[in-house]
């Protein structure tokens, strides 16, 4: 449930990044990080282990501008993606208003990526949300392994494995070289923000 | 988590009781988040500038992971937090299972003071918070 400040004119909105353990989350946050500095006002907090991994998640807020004279305040989070941090994972998903799941394009993450998605479905239900509902945008990263000699899973195959039910917008993209970053996070913000007018309507 | 809107004037009620209760005794800076890491509304003596977005995030956060701890421990909740240092401190409160108050203050106030206030200070914003 994002928050409507009536007062100062403010809306805030969460948007999670999901999926399983380094696929890229984290990276596509470091990526608008460095590209939209200009409209973040603040530093990029990330929990992590030692071992540079996500311990509890990574937060990047970013402002979007205004919509009928309302400032739109975009909070990015990130999920740990290791299996055993599913509790943190649920305490991120508390109060979402939109998802980006991202899978691991390679060919050895197939199954990582599905049951991901299946715990995502999980999740979302404790918080009496649905996957169907939620607006959510699929994100194939890694595409540019495929120059490396990488064996990648085709498009259908992931489209096939995560997206024929839920029909929904999705990307291929390399977070790392910042390949449709952008246009994955313009996709879930009007998305959500499309979803939380009609919520208000 | 729906809680839906809260009006221009409950917020202005909310603010007031703040800033007589807590920002006049000394307090550097107040905030109310929600569990979900959002402000509700945030308040400072004029002088200290914190990032309260990102705050606000690790708040929710940290409350979240106590909270996860106190069940572990068989207990309902840890409705406060305090975390003390060499100039500032933090002091966190539960108003309801939405809402955290979140202090933060110098060493010029007794902890035990804050708390007497901070008790007063979520009462008076439960009323106002129910009327919705």
């Amino acid at each position: 449930m994002s928050f409507i400040n009536l007062k100062d004119k403010v809306v805030q909105v969460k948007i999670v990044y999901y999926g399983p353990g380094r696929c890229g989350k984290t990276t596509n946050l470091e990526y608008i990080n460095r590209t939209y500095r200009k409209q973040i006002l603040s530093e990029m907090v990330s929990l992590k282990t030692h071992g540079d991994r996500t311990l509890f998640f990574d937060f990047l807020p970013f402002d979007m501008g205004q919509i009928k004279g309302y400032d739109i305040k975009i909070q990015l989070y990130t999920v740990p993606g290791q299996v055993k941090y599913n509790a943190t994972r649920k305490l991120v998903l508390r109060g979402v208003d939109g998802i980006v799941f991202v899978a691991d394009a390679m060919e050895k993450q197939r199954e990582k990526n599905i049951r991901s998605l299946n715990q995502l479905h999980e999740n979302l239900q404790t918080y009496k949300e649905s996957i169907f509902k939620i607006p959510l945008v699929m994100q194939y990263n890694k595409v540019d392994l495929k120059e490396h000699g990488i064996p990648i899973l085709p498009i259908a195959v992931l489209q096939k494995d995560l997206n024929s039910r839920l029909q929904v917008p999705y990307f291929e993209a390399s977070a790392i070289t910042g390949y449709n970053v952008a246009a994955t996070l313009k996709k879930i913000i009007s998305s959500t923000v499309v979803s939380i007018q009609k919520k208000l309507l | 988590m729906n809680y839906g809107i809260v009006s221009q004037e409950q917020l202005e009620q909310i603010d007031s009781i703040l800033s007589d209760k807590l920002i006049k005794l000394g307090v550097d800076c107040v905030i109310i988040i929600d569990m979900a890491g959002n402000i509700i509304t945030a308040r400072d003596n004029g002088t200290s500038k914190y990032d309260v977005y990102s705050f606000a995030a690790l708040a929710a956060g940290n409350f979240a992971t106590v909270d996860a701890m106190a069940k572990l421990v068989g207990e309902q909740e840890f409705s406060l937090l305090f975390h003390k240092g060499q100039e500032s401190n933090i002091h966190f409160s539960k108003i309801d299972d939405e809402l955290l108050l979140i202090s933060m203050f110098g060493k010029d106030i007794s902890l035990g003071f804050l708390r007497l206030n901070v008790v007063d200070v979520i009462e008076k914003i439960r009323k106002v918070w129910d009327k919705r």
